[in-house]
């Protein structure tokens, strides 16, 4: 599903040269939950946007479903991230003036849905993560785990390939986290791909194998 | 062809997702923002609209005036250097037998002089308070029906067609009425209805009581002194009883046009015996040239209404594209595509330009249009009205549009083509 070899970041400013990735190789099967983990700093963020097309690698290969990402235009790439990848940012990212309902909606409709099909599909998965009574709240309106809920709703609605999510749990309390691990696990079974970083140790058992970064590097890989 | 179809579906639903996201961000924005921002699009529009249509309605104000009041819908006048209109009463008879006319006025003209004052003048050291005008011998009932003079008469009565030695003064010719000008024409003193005044043409003088006052904004009519027909010729000595002004008024709707009349007028061969023009041939050039001047004024008045309008619709679009820039860089991210975003803030702006436009609209056609029919502008030469001819109003409703959406898309698209990672992340 993801083939990653020998990837470089590296950011350059005008008298600054930080070498974040340095030579990352990674393979990630189909149906696979893979962890991301390390300290601050590692290089963990900067990996997964690499890998989940919101930047371009300094040098490298990325693989994605059997595509050669780097031979992809930018509007290539806009329609990849839409139809076959999903997103889910530490701090839920989700669009303040639409409702629960509208934001998970927005994406099916640039896939072309017509409006009554996105409504139902986005009702039918809100309701299925328990958020019914919810689904015409904005965002300021609800909780942090109920908007990270809606967020990981608007990710799967068009069900992705491989759904990415960067620190999901890190501004949560420990309620609200495990809801949303078990939510990932729930839809893990059903055969999604997940890569997803996290440095809360606990939260690693559900995964199926752990890589872990440290200064731009995979020094070690383990399952639990 | 398929390709062709396909890429129009793709359209459709960009812009069917921008509407899904504009609607969302009018409705969720605040409220009194937008309607300051409707307000400002109103006035632009109403700056757009109305100072170039009065200041053209001043112009076209004096021109229907000048029609009204003193040339009908065509007027024949004596060429340069002739006495008068050669077959004079050979015309007037065409003209009684077309179609469509309702009123013929012959007015017989000559220069001449009233003075007033004359039996109250001690000092004959001084000048004698003496005008020089023009003196017009009229039919009181065909002129009255032409020109509405009698409506005119601000002080005494209109003259009356079985009476002799009765006089109607223009208000131009009086001091009282012609403060700002006194000093630059010769004017007289006093003269109010009921006193008496000599008149003098050529060598002849005679007596004349006041019997009324004229006073309108068609210089023609109040620079000059109305007799009835009958005492003019008795004042005037010329060969013939041709006239010097033949007016013609059309009825109101009337199938057959001034232009028409005028043709029928040369066809048949008077085109030499005396200038036949129709109203709108009439118009002093001058007053065309200040038309052009001023609709050219108005238009660079509007023009700086435009580019505010355009400023604040950049400035309202580009900051709330900014404060949005990470919501934007995340709409990306999730491969909402660039052209959606930014037609949702083309959107808006055509939202507030439509509101602000449809709103003076309202303003102009349904309250400033009839306000100023029925209150004209007060203005030295006209009755200064509001023209919006509603064609012209939708060009410029058309160019506040064009103009909103270029000024909402420049911000929007420089926010939107920026890194989607940097937006995403605030960097
Ligand atoms: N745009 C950038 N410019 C310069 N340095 C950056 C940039 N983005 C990230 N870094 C640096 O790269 C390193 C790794 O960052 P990140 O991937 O966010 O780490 P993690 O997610 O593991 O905490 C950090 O030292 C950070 O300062
Ligand atoms: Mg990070």
């Amino acid at each position: 599903m993801i083939k990653v070899k020998n990837l470089y970041k590296t950011f350059k400013t005008k008298d600054l040269e930080t070498h974040v990735l340095k030579g990352i190789d990674l393979e990630v099967k189909e149906g696979e939950f893979l962890g991301i983990m390390g300290k601050s700093g590692a290089g963990k963020s900067t990996l997964m946007y690499q890998i989940s097309l919101l930047d371009h690698p300094t040098k490298g290969e990325i693989v994605l479903n059997g595509i050669n990402t780097e031979e992809m235009n930018h509007e290539e790439r806009t329609k990849m991230r839409l139809s076959t990848l999903g997103y889910v940012f530490q701090d839920y990212a989700l669009i303040p003036e639409l409702s629960a309902l509208e934001n998970v909606m927005i994406p099916l409709l640039m896939q072309g849905h017509s409006s009554d099909e996105a409504i139902s599909i986005s009702r039918k998965i809100l309701e299925s993560i328990g958020l019914a009574e919810r689904i015409n709240n904005k965002p300021s309106q609800l909780s942090g785990g109920e908007q990270q809920r809606v967020s990981i709703a608007r990710a799967m609605a068009h069900n992705p390939k491989i759904l990415f999510a960067d620190e999901p749990t890190a501004n949560l309390d420990s309620v609200s986290g495990n809801s949303v691990i078990e939510l990932f696990q729930e839809i893990h079974k059903k055969g999604q791909t997940i890569v997803m970083v996290t440095h809360e140790a606990e939260y690693a058992k559900y995964c199926d194998r752990i890589v872990y970064l440290e200064d731009g590097k995979i020094v070690r890989e383990s399952k639990p | 062809m398929k390709e062709k179809k396909y890429s129009n579906k793709k359209w459709f639903n960009t812009v069917r997702v921008a509407w899904f996201l504009a609607k969302r961000q009018i409705k969720g924005s605040n409220k009194s923002t937008t309607f300051l921002i409707v307000f400002i699009m109103t006035l632009t529009f109403l700056n757009l609209v109305v100072v170039s249509g009065i200041l053209v309605g001043l112009i076209e104000g004096g021109n229907i005036a000048n029609k009204e009041q003193y040339t009908g819908d065509v007027i024949i006048t004596t060429v340069a250097g002739e006495p008068d209109i050669s077959r004079t009463h050979e015309i007037e008879s065409t003209l009684s037998k077309m179609q469509g006319i309702e009123n013929i006025s012959l007015r017989y003209i000559e220069n001449g002089r009233v003075e007033a004052n004359y039996k109250t003048r001690r000092d004959f050291s001084t000048l004698p308070d003496v005008v020089a005008t023009q003196i017009a011998g009229i039919d009181t009932k065909a002129e009255d029906s032409l020109s509405n003079l009698s409506k005119y008469v601000v002080e005494g009565e209109y003259l009356s067609p079985n009476e002799s030695g009765k006089i109607l003064i223009g208000a131009n010719l009086l001091r009282r009425y012609s403060a700002g000008f006194g000093d630059y024409f010769a004017s007289l003193e006093g003269v109010y209805p009921g006193e008496e005044v000599k008149v003098t043409i050529d060598d002849r003088t005679k007596t004349f009581i006041v019997k009324g006052i004229v006073d309108t904004k068609v210089g023609e009519v109040s620079m000059r002194a109305f007799m009835t027909e009958e005492d003019f010729w008795r004042l005037v000595d010329r060969p013939g009883i041709n006239a010097n002004e033949i007016a013609v008024d059309l009825k109101p709707n009337s199938t057959i046009s001034a232009d028409r009349v005028k043709s029928n007028l040369v066809s048949v061969g008077f085109v030499n015996d005396g200038k036949i023009q129709t109203a709108l041939e009439a118009i002093p050039d001058f007053l065309n040239q200040i038309k052009i001047a001023f609709s050219l004024l108005g238009n660079v008045i509007g023009l700086i209404g435009i580019v505010v309008a355009s400023i604040t619709i950049f400035i309202v679009i580009f900051i709330n594209a900014v404060t949005r820039r990470k919501y934007i860089g995340i709409m990306k991210g999730i491969g909402i595509s660039e052209r959606a975003i930014e037609i949702s803030y083309i959107l808006q702006s055509i939202f507030y330009a439509s509101a602000g436009g449809i709103l003076g609209m309202i303003v102009v056609y349904a309250l400033l249009v009839p306000f100023f029919l029925s209150h004209p502008l007060d203005f030295p030469f006209s009755d200064g009205i509001l023209v919006a001819p509603i064609g012209e109003t939708s060009f410029r409703f058309a160019l506040l549009l064009l103009v909103t959406l270029v000024a909402g898309y420049i911000p929007a698209r420089n926010i939107v083509k920026k890194n989607t990672l940097d937006s995403i992340l605030g960097r």
